[in-house]
């Protein structure tokens, strides 16, 4: 049962980081706008001055 | 990729894809679309035309010449010079627009960013005013599409606040339950097995380190909620909640520290996470009804023209007009304040405030109110009421006060909970009572105490409400219809009377030229290039009489000279009053008197085209159909009662009554109430916005006025009546399957309430029997989405 002692820690770890990784794709607006988002990088490619959401208007 | 009906590209208009007409070889259909297109293309964005996709039923905007938008005050810049601009936009449909927007705006001089959020169609543009003076809204509506501006500052925030908090708490939860359960599986395999005891309690140590601090954050919502009902002194759904789940973590705890072989850490996790997903669905639910709501509020700010002492106009908002202030009222714009006409001739779109279809004349001394539409010539006019005294203002008097009448409506899901948390409660005390009673010691009756306050955590029943609501909400979004308040649809499923408003909500609400076929194709494809160069709405009308009948757009002709407010003329030929035209004033052909358009050309009998409030394609139809649901229909009007009679007798609508003013329509509908009838009111114009908030429950269509809109609690789009009925039939269907989903969630607890209370409710039993009852519910109420 020795292997437990790896395991454990590792499933826990694994979890806790897909935890975070949601935590942080919360907090820098990546849930605001589901519709925009997907077609966004449609049409990015060409234009040098693409604009990024300003951190300042974003709501916590 | 233009036009889908287009047989050759040259024969539609190159920015909005109408068709053009046979021979014409111009590019485009309007001086609008040609200055879109030359603007799109002088920034080098004519990739725009490539990427859009034109669903075959939605046309790309059309750009109206001198988009009559009001300009905003502008926004003051920040301590980095810098401009924000809030903005609703209208009129996008697909992902292209959006780049378009953004593009064209981030290649104005002076523009840091410009951000449009698709999902809620809000524009952000930042810009810094000291390099150059920008109307985000003037630019974008030379595109096509409308702008209006909001203070950000007036939707709260707060909401959100809380939303986000629930998502992080039953991302918190989800990921500790996850884990736990997948530690518990592996202790409740090895029961049957060969696990030991010490790695057992290695197993319960675990889960309760993964479980106490997920309980302690993700619990917070609850115990909150649940405390500050206690403090009050009363009880509700979150107490049994708290106690139950802290209970469960606190005896687990002390079995795992005293090696026990059962430890409720998953359950405890797993409530918490299914409760979370319940009450993270009602908030968002809930969020969105106010969003929309404080959207159209925020909406509600208008602008008017002052004129100063030196001549000059400013735009000030509708609320600061003071009294006696001089405003310039342009064509087609609203009239912002109760006053005298000072100069101009022009005629009056009352339909808005009276209901009255036909177009009011005025004149310097004629009395005007807020909400009306000036559809002839700019006017001038002296503020003779503000504040208070408007008329705007008696009506929002009206509404408030019939909003108090209006009985406060209790949620069905808190009418259970009352009864629900002191009942769990007796039976815990019970079945700890019982066990002491029986010997059985104190710690196997507290064991047992805390299983029955587990099983009958309201889980199922914290999600049998929500999640109906959501996927009701949802399928009614996607018809176009936006609930704003959330027990609308506990309200709409218990209504027997519908009462329907007259001008804009059984009918169009604009004129629509009576017979086209009347008139010879030729000379009606004359009046109407003619009547192109206009934005009065009988010349609109009588160009989309135009290209209906002819099948495409008709171009605009040159030189046309507009006469305020009595006609166009272009040469000879003129198109106009019966006055303008030099009509004798008896010269009439049939003795209707509806609004009229006269087209005079040399050496010809002059052609009168005459104009109507048509009915709405499916207004009978609707009719009929509420009607078999078994509705009784009635409509109250401001009209004149022959109208009334008119529209009533082609609608099938028995009851009827003409020339009500906004008072009587409360009235009439207490007297409703009185009859112990549950009312939906449908309507549109300021005058029936009291009615709307009188009424149980009321719905207005999207193009309603603004006061309507925010009085009403459904809010459908498109000109068609259709919504109304699909509001009901998907508010009776959610109705029945939240009982469905009750009686399911009751009936659990039924079964297994006596198991806890005999003692027999193992972990493993707890989280089969939660999860399943939970899964239950859920896939009931998804049964919604179909049929």
């Amino acid at each position: 049962m020795d292997v437990l002692l790896i395991l454990v820690p590792v499933a826990l770890g694994l979890g806790l980081l897909g935890l975070l990784a949601f935590l942080w794709s919360m907090r820098s607006g990546q849930f605001d706008d589901l519709d925009g988002a997907g077609s966004r990088i449609l049409f990015d490619d060409d234009v040098e001055t693409a604009s990024r959401p300003p951190r300042a208007t974003r709501r916590r | 990729m233009v036009a889908n009906a287009a047989p050759r590209a040259e024969h539609a208009c190159a920015h909005c894809g109408a068709i053009l007409g046979g021979s014409d070889s111009a590019r485009f259909c309007c001086a609008g679309c040609a200055r879109a297109h030359d603007l799109i293309e002088q920034l080098g964005l004519d990739g725009y035309y490539a990427r859009r996709v034109l669903d075959p039923s939605a046309r790309a905007p059309k750009p109206e010449l001198d988009a009559g938008e009001p300009a905003a005050a502008p926004p003051e810049p920040d301590a980095q010079g810098i401009a924000a601009g809030h903005y609703m936009v209208d009129g996008l449909h697909c992902a292209a627009c959006v780049w378009l927007i953004e593009q064209v705006l981030l290649r104005q001089p002076g523009v840091v960013s410009a951000r449009l959020n698709m999902t809620t169609r809000r524009l952000t543009v930042r810009w810094k005013p000291a390099e150059a003076a920008l109307d985000p809204a003037r630019i974008v509506a030379a595109l096509g599409y409308r702008l209006a501006p909001f203070d950000p500052a007036r939707l709260a925030a707060d909401d959100r606040g809380g939303e986000t908090e629930l998502l992080r708490a039953l991302a918190v939860a989800g990921f500790a339950a996850g884990n736990i359960m997948l530690l518990s599986v592996s202790v409740w395999s090895g029961a049957v097995g060969e696990m030991g005891p010490a790695t057992r309690d290695l197993m319960h140590w675990i889960s309760a380190l993964i479980a106490l601090p997920a309980v302690i954050y993700a619990g917070r919502p609850f115990f909150r909620s649940g405390l500050g009902a206690l403090r009050a002194g009363r009880t509700n759904m979150d107490v049994p909640i708290s106690l139950g789940v802290l209970l469960a973590t606190g005896t687990s705890l002390f079995e795992t520290a005293s090696s026990g072989a059962h430890a409720y850490f998953d359950s405890a996790v797993t409530l918490l996470f299914f409760l979370l997903i319940g009450r993270y669905l009602d908030r968002r639910a809930r969020g969105r009804a106010r969003g929309a709501a404080e959207l159209l509020a925020a909406l509600d700010a208008g602008a008017a023209s002052v004129i100063g002492a030196d001549g000059a106009t400013r735009r000030v908002p509708g609320e600061r007009l003071r009294l006696g202030d001089l405003v310039l009222v342009a064509a087609g714009e609203r009239v912002p304040a109760d006053g005298t006409i000072v100069s101009g001739m022009s005629q009056l779109d009352t339909a808005v405030v009276t209901g009255e279809t036909r177009p009011a004349d005025i004149g310097p001394g004629s009395r005007v109110f807020a909400g009306t539409v000036n559809l002839g010539a700019p006017v001038r006019l002296e503020v003779a009421a503000s504040g208070k005294d408007t008329l705007l203002s008696e009506i929002v008097r009206l509404m408030e006060a019939a909003e108090q009448g209006r009985a406060r409506h209790v949620v069905l899901a808190d009418r259970v909970a009352r009864l629900y948390a002191p009942v769990v409660h007796l039976l815990a005390l019970v079945t700890f009572a019982g066990w002491m009673l029986a010997g059985a010691g104190w710690h196997a009756a507290l064991l047992s105490a805390v299983a029955v306050l587990i099983i009958t955590c309201p889980c199922a029943l914290a999600l049998a409400v929500p999640v109906v609501q959501v996927v009701a909400t949802g399928r009614l979004m996607r018809r176009g219809i936006l609930l704003k308040s959330a027990t609308a649809l506990e309200r709409l499923a218990e209504v027997d009377t519908v009462v329907f408003d007259k001008t804009g909500t059984l009918t169009e609400g604009r004129p629509v030229l009576v017979e086209p076929r009347a008139v010879d194709a030729a000379t009606l494809a004359r009046a109407a290039a003619i009547a192109a160069n206009s934005r009065h709405p009988l010349a609109r009308a009588l160009s989309s009489a135009a290209e209906a009948r002819l099948g495409h757009a008709v171009a605009a002709s040159d030189g046309v000279v507009e006469a305020p407010g009595l006609g166009l003329a272009r040469g000879d030929e003129r198109l106009g009053s019966r006055l303008f035209c030099g009509v004798a004033p008896g010269e009439s052909d049939g003795g209707s008197d509806g609004p009229e358009l006269w087209f005079a050309r040399p050496g010809m009998r002059p052609v009168r085209f005459l104009f109507a409030d048509r009915l709405k394609s499916d207004a009978a139809a609707c009719v009929a159909s509420l009607a078999r649901r078994g509705l009784r229909v009635e409509l109250l009007s401001g009209d004149r009662a022959p109208v009334v009679a008119d529209v009533a007798g082609e609608t099938g609508i028995a009851r009827w009554r003409a020339a009500q003013t906004p008072v009587d329509k409360v009235a009439r509908l207490k007297q409703l109430a009185g009859e112990a009838r549950r009312t939906l009111m449908v309507g549109d114009g300021i005058n029936d916005a009291p009615a709307l908030a009188a009424a149980l429950v009321s719905a207005s269509p999207a193009a309603a006025s603004d006061i309507a809109r925010v009085a009403a609690d459904a809010v459908f789009q498109g000109d068609r009546l259709a919504p109304v009925d699909d509001l009901l039939a998907v508010a009776r269907k959610a109705r029945r399957l939240v009982r469905e989903n009750l009686a399911l969630a009751i009936g659990y607890n039924v079964v297994a309430v006596p198991l806890a209370m005999a003692g027999f409710l193992t972990p493993l039993i707890a989280a089969i029997a939660m999860s399943s009852s939970s899964l239950v519910v859920v896939a009931n109420a998804l049964r919604l989405n179909r049929g």
